[in-house]
Parts: C-alpha cells; structure tokens; sequence
C-alpha cells in the first residue's frame, strides 16, 4: 500500500454503471475504512477542521475508526454535522476539509469524506435506537422549505426543546438533494432515512404548503410561531435568450433533473413522461450539467457537455468530471451556444455554437472567454439541457413586506446571524448565497437556529 | 392525505370534486390553481380552483377525463383520499374595477372561466357570457354561469345545444351591436384563445387569456411552463396562468403542447391494457 495515496473506494465499472441509476461509488469495508484512518497523523492544530464549514472533529471521529469504535465516532459527527451521510457522498472535499490536510502535501489528503460516509452508513446499518424527542421548551419555530439549510436548522432547534414545523412545498422533503442530486450519486433511501431521523426527534414537516402563497411569514409569527426560518434555496433556473430556447426538447436543468429524481420518469410504473432523446447537449460547467449529462447518458442518448471556458475553470467537483468522462460524456470546452435550431413541428434539430478563447482575466479573477472568429458550427442533437445556473424563487420576496433582497433576489441577512430584514425572521441557504453546497447551505441553518435560540431566551428574560 | 368531500358528474367526460384542503382554501382567490397527485407513483397536475368554502376548508375543482391521471382521479370515489394537493398557485385574476365585460369560455375552459365571471359579476359589472362546446353532450355549468352573467350566450359546433356556431362570431356580433367591452376574458382550448385574441385585437379591446401549459412544480423552479409573451420568456406558473392574449405567442405555445401527447396516449393505453386484464 502507497501511504500516499487514499485506500481506493470500489466503484461500480463505467460500461455498466452507465446503464443504471444505483450508486457509483460502493463505499468502504470496515477493513478498509481502518486502513484509511491510520493514513491520520491526529494532527494537533487540526487545520482539516477549520476546512470544514460545520467544523466536524475530524481527529477525534478517525481515531475512534482506527480503534474500530464506529459508533463512537458516529456520535462524534453528530455533535456538528446532521446529514453525515450526505455530506460524505457530496461534499466538495477537496476544496474543504481535505484541501487542508497535511497530508495533501506530500500526496492525497486523508480521504475524510470517505470515512464520513462511512461511518454514517454504519450506524445507518447496525445503530437501530430511535432518537428521543428532547423535553418540550414550549417554544414553536417555523421553518419555509426542508433542503439542507431547513433540515439542519429544524434538527438543531428540536434538539434543544423546540416544537418546530417545517413547511415545504414539494410532496416530498430533501429538497435539490431529492429533485436535484442523481440517485447514482445520492440514493434517496439515504436522504429518506436522515429525515426519518428528524422526525423521530420531534420535528413536524408539512408537505404541499408554499410559503408566500398557503402560508405568510407575517401570520405564522401571528399564529404564535416565535421565529421563522427561510430556506427556500435558489430553484428559478437561468435561460441563455437564445433564440430557439422555447422548442420542443430544449430542458432547464431543473426541470430534466426533477422529471428523473423526483417524478422517478426512469422507472417503470411511475407515470412521469420524459423525452427519449438520443442526442443530447448540455450547457454548463457546474455539478448540475454533470448530474442532468450522467442522467441522460443513462437515459440510452449520446451525451456532449457544452462550456463556455476551459476544463480548468470548471466548476463541477474534479471526481464528477472523472465519473462523466469514464462514463462516456464527450465534452466540448471554450464553445459557446448562439442559437438552437428546430424542424418544422418544433422539435430540436441541432444547436449552433462558436468556439471560444481566453482572454484577459475578468473580475472573478477567470480569464474570460471571447469568441473566435469565423468558428461557427452546428452540434447535430435532438434534445437541448441548460444548465446556467439558478437564482432564489420570487414568490417570498412579492408576498413578505419589508424583506429585503439584493439585485439577483437573494435574500439580504446578517452574517453572523443569518437575521434577515425583519425581526425574528431568518434566513440561510441557497435563498441567500444563490447556488451554492450542501454543507455552507447546512451551516447556515446551523448558525440561525443558535440564533434564533438567542433571540427567544432573550424575549423570555425580557 | 386530502380527503374527497363531494363528487359529482357534470357530464360522462366531467366530474366536479369538493376537496378538504385548509391550506389551499384559507387564501385561494379566482384564477389560482393547484397541483395534485392522486397516489404516490402519480404525475402531478395542476388544476384551476373552480369555488371554494374558506369556513369549510374545502375547494373545489372540475376536471375532464383526458388522460390517466384524470382518469385515476375520476375514480376515487366520495370519503376517499387523493395523496397530494398543493396551493394556490399561480397569480389571481384581475375581478375588479370593469363596467362591461365579456367573458368566455370554452368547452371545459368554462370551469375555469366561471369562477371569474362570478367574482366580476359580484362587483357589479356587467358581464356577458358565450360558453361554447362541441355538442349538447359536452355543456357543463349551464345554470351556474347562467346565474352569474347579465346575458348568457350557449353555443354549439353543430347546433345542437344553444345557437349554432363558433364564440367568436357570437362575439364579433355583439361588438358590432355595440357592447362596449372594457376588457374580454377568453379561456378555452389554445387554438379558440388565439383567435379571440385576434378578433379583439381588431377592435383593439384588452383581451386576457388563460394559459395551460405543461407543469410540473408550479412554483417557478422547472421552467417547464415558459412561454414567450411579448417576445420575453414567462413562466405560466407564477408569472400567469393569465397573460394578455394580444402579447402571447400561441403558436409556440400550441407546439409545446404537443410535446408529450404520444407518450401520454402510451400510458393511458398501458393502464387501460392493464385495467383490462384486472377484469
Ligand atoms: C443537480 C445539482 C447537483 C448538486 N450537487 C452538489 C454536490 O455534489 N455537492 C454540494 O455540496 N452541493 C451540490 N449542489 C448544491 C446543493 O444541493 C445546494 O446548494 C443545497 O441543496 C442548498 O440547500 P438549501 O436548503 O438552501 O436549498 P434547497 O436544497 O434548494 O431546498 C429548498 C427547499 O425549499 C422548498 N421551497 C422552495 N420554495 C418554497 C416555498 N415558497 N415554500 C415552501 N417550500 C419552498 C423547495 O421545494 C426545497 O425543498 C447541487 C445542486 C444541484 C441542483
Ligand atoms: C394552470 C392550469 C389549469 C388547469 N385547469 C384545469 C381544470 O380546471 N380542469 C381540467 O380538466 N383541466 C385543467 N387543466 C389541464 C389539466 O392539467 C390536464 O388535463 C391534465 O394534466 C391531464 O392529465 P392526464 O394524465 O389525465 O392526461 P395526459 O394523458 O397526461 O394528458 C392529456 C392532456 O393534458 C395535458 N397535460 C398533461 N400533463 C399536464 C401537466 N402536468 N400540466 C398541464 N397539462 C398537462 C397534455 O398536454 C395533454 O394535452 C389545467 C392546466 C393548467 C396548466
Ligand atoms: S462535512 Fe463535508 S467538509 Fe465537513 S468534514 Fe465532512 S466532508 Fe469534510
Ligand atoms: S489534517 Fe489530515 S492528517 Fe491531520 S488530523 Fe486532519 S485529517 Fe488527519
Ligand atoms: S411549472 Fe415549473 S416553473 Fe412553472
């Protein structure tokens, strides 16, 4: 074994994989996980942990995994991270905890994602208590959407003694980790089995309300729910206003995404339609374009991932863009689309691009891609996903007087609170970062509910 | 779990059903709708809130049976449960401040149009509505529309139920015979709304249509439902479903309409096949 390499994570075989919709990557053997952890120096000034946007005790959890204490170190994540199981799988590690490590400077860091999911997996398998509600303060939250930021919020406050409902829209909780993240990255039972845990700890979810149009933030505070919490994360997608965008064939990211996770339309018995395309381009460099091209790879089409820079700038997680080519995904990079062609009924033919080159760096600091002359060209495809990119729904913002919101509509908060415009509203998440991940979007929720308990121990002294 | 209060067949093809839905009936105002599915491995659909009982908690909806999950909903039966049913969605009508209003509807548009003749009605404006439909066998709402409209226009393709003819020549005639619309309201199939808007466009009188469009979230997050209105791309779910029929491109929308119908027609087949079978 390379003491500079990560134990290697068996993975199902691209050819195959490509196929089916089960998980990707198989995860570790207890044997293995041991292995990985004693690669763990326990490095005193933990710089991992401050990596880690809801700083779990990584040290402290991979030593009780070299001891083989699984459960232990199950309860160690606990203490600062509710959806361990998520976050294993979908974490962008490398730019986090891993990106710290020490180890990373001689060769790969400690693979602490790995040993994450592993752990929560473990207890998911052998851990069998049902979590007891904490004692009632009397106290009741409200909390608008069950993603990531709402569910972590909601778990963090129900622990303390809240009676907390969350309010989602969707027939279903999870949020992008439902409807968004692919099963072969996420499976939903995961995610099913986390917000069971929830519940089991007391928190009450409504389905099928839309906050804004159901329910007001203003009348819930009138009906006696002390706080609200706003989680609603960033789902109106961005078109190119290109021409042709309209025609038959041409997804959102969103709603391609949505039709296979959420409406299940890849399986049988389920009445979802979705188009069976069998060329298809999608437009985008993020973890999204890579989910809907694995998708429709898997849905039997020919998949070319369009993106306007250069594989550098990309800025889907690195394994993602490994997972898609080895899966079979052309990719086209420094090409940008200028219209999308169509038959006489309406139905895409082809999709009309030019190359593109590096410029002068812009003010993100990426060099900025210009057109280059006379490289005009047609990608012949039968079906059109666009995936630019997201910004917060509107519906909050028009029905909640005086909550404020930057140009794009992300809801403005306190940073170190998260408190929004209006007292004892809250707010975290995708609503206010735009798209972002997981874990900052569960941080978030972190950071309002020790506020919001703040603020009510505050109120009930005064 | 939303439990069925009423149902009742309006014709072979149309069922109206009272639901219990606290949520969706405490804030619903004309124009909205709702998405529902009927069990777990359902589609969602969205359907247009046709009256509601905020005291009750209940709203109801008439639906046509076009497809399978129309079809699964016709079949559940008074006291029985639907697994999902979210709103109000979309933006509510415009009800106030007119003098002379025309309003129609047709075939089934007519249980969406309903209920905003109603609301304009209640104002106290004046309303006239042309309800028209294929045939006698297809006429729902006669009465209730009726009873919300200073003069009621009943047309039919062949004649056989009210006057003989299409409701844009109904409506050419009054406008000719002087009714001075301050705005007219047209919900029907695509292809009826189109031409309203055409005729209206002549005499220049502010025509608002009612859009139905593919949806699936119907919360703005898919962008399934966009159409191009004034050569910019809405969202019917949250920018409408009602948009000026002056400003929208119908022939797009027409073609997006077609986009699912031969894998529809598939599973409304399968499950009959399957339903068959079950005998
Ligand atoms: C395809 C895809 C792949 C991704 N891959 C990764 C990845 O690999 N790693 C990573 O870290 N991040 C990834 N992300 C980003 C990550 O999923 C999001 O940043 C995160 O989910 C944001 O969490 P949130 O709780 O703020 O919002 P969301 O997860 O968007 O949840 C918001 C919830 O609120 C509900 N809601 C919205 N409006 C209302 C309303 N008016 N009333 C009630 N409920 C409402 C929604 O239905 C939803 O359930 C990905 C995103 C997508 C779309
Ligand atoms: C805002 C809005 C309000 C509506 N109000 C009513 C109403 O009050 N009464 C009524 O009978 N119908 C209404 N409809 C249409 C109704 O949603 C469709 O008839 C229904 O979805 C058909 O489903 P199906 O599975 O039975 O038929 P399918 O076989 O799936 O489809 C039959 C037809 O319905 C259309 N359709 C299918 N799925 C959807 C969907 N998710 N969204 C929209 N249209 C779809 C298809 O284009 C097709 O032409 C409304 C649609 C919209 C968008
Ligand atoms: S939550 Fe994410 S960033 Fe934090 S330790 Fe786990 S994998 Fe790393
Ligand atoms: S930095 Fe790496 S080696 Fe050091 S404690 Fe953290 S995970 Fe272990
Ligand atoms: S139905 Fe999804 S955006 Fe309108």
């Amino acid at each position: 074994m390379d003491i500079n390499k990560k134990t290697p994570m068996p993975e199902q075989p691209p050819e195959k994989r490509n196929k089916n919709f089960k998980e990707v990557a198989l995860g570790y053997t207890e044997e293995m996980a041991k292995q990985e952890a004693m690669r763990c120096l326990n490095c005193k000034h933990q710089p991992c942990v401050s990596g880690c946007p809801v700083n779990v005790k990584i040290p402290e959890f991979i030593e009780m995994v070299k001891k083989g204490d699984f459960g232990g170190a199950y309860e160690k994540i606990l203490e600062t991270n509710s959806l361990p199981a998520v976050c294993g799988r979908v974490c962008p590690q490398e730019n986090q905890c891993e990106a710290r490590c020490v180890r990373a400077i001689k060769g790969e860091p400690v693979g602490i994602g790995r040993l994450e999911r592993f752990v929560a997996d473990w207890a998911m398998e052998h851990l069998f208590d049902k979590a007891q509600p904490a004692p009632s303060n009397g106290h009741r939250v409200a909390i608008l959407g069950a993603g990531p930021a709402g569910l972590t919020c909601a778990g963090d406050l129900a622990r303390l003694g809240y009676d907390v409902t969350i309010f989602e829209a969707f027939h279903q909780a999870g949020g992008v980790l439902v409807y968004g993240i692919p099963e072969f990255r996420l499976p939903k039972a995961i995610v099913a089995a986390e917000i069971e845990k929830l519940k089991e700890k007391g928190v009450k979810i409504q389905l099928n309300v839309v906050a804004g149009r159901s329910v007001l933030v203003d009348e819930l505070l009138e009906q006696g729910y002390e706080a609200v919490f706003i989680g609603t994360g960033a789902g109106l997608p961005s078109f190119m206003n290109i021409e042709g965008e309209n025609l038959n064939g041409v997804y959102s990211a969103n709603e391609y995404l949505t039709r296979i996770n959420l409406m299940k339309a890849y399986q049988d018995g389920f009445d979802t339609p979705i188009m069976k395309a069998s060329r298809v381009a999608v437009v985008g460099g993020g973890n999204v374009a890579m989910d809907a091209a694995r998708c429709a790879k898997r849905m039997g089409a020919d998949v070319t991932v369009v993106y306007r820079r250069s594989e550098e700038e990309m800025p889907a997680r690195k394994e993602e863009i490994h997972h898609a080519k080895e899966e079979g995904i052309q990719f086209k990079m420094l090409c940008s689309p200028v219209r999308i062609l169509g038959d006489e009924n309406g139905w895409v033919t082809g999709m009309e691009c030019v190359e593109m080159e590096l410029g002068e760096p812009d003010a993100s600091g990426r060099r900025r891609p210009v057109e280059k002359p006379d490289s005009l060209f047609t990608l012949p495809v039968d079906s059109v996903i666009i995936a630019i990119g997201t910004s917060p729904n509107p519906i909050l913002k028009q029905t909640t007087k005086g909550l404020q919101t930057d140009k794009r509509g992300c809801i403005l908060v306190d940073e170190d609170t998260g408190l929004t415009s209006l007292t004892g509203v809250y707010a975290g998440g995708d609503a206010v970062t735009g798209a972002a991940t997981v874990i900052l979007a569960m941080g978030a929720g972190k950071q309002a509910a020790k506020a919001i308990h703040e603020f009510i121990k505050k109120k009930e002294k005064a | 779990m939303y439990r069925i209060l009423k149902k009742q067949p309006l014709t072979s093809q149309v069922v109206l059903m009272e639901v219990e839905a606290p949520f969706v009936a405490g804030k619903c105002l004309p124009g909205q709708f709702i998405i529902l599915r009927v069990n777990e491995q359902g589609e969602r659909i969205p359907l247009t809130i046709a009256d509601y009982n905020r005291e009750k908690g209940s709203v109801t909806i008439i639906f046509q049976v076009v497809g399978k999950t129309t079809k699964l909903l016709s079949q559940v039966e008074e006291g029985g449960y639907i697994s999902d049913f979210v709103g109000p969605l979309g933006s509510p009508s415009e009800t106030e401040g007119f003098s002379r209003v025309a309003v129609i509807g047709g075939g089934l548009g007519c249980a969406i149009a309903y209920p905003q003749a109603k609301a304009i009605f209640q104002t106290g404006a004046q309303v006239d509505l042309i309800a028209g439909f294929r045939s006698k066998d297809f006429v729902i709402l006669e009465e209730e529309m009726k009873a919300c409209s200073t003069r009621f226009f009943l047309m039919s393709d062949d004649g056989s139920a009210g006057e003989k003819g299409l409701v844009t020549n109904k409506l050419e005639e009054l406008i000719l015979a002087g009714a001075d619309y301050d705005r007219v309201i047209a919900i029907g199939p695509l292809v009826m709304m189109k031409f309203v808007s055409l005729l209206t466009k002549k005499y220049n009188i502010k025509t608002i249509v009612s859009m139905n469009p593919v949806m699936i979230d119907g919360t703005g997050m898919c962008g399934g439902c966009r159409l191009t209105v004034d050569g910019q791309t809405k969202f019917a779910c949250v920018d409408g479903p009602d948009f000026d029929g002056h400003l929208v491109d119908f022939d797009e929308a027409i073609r997006r309409s077609k986009m699912y119908s031969h894998q529809e027609r598939q599973s409304l087949e399968n499950h009959a096949c399957r339903m068959e079978g079950m005998k």
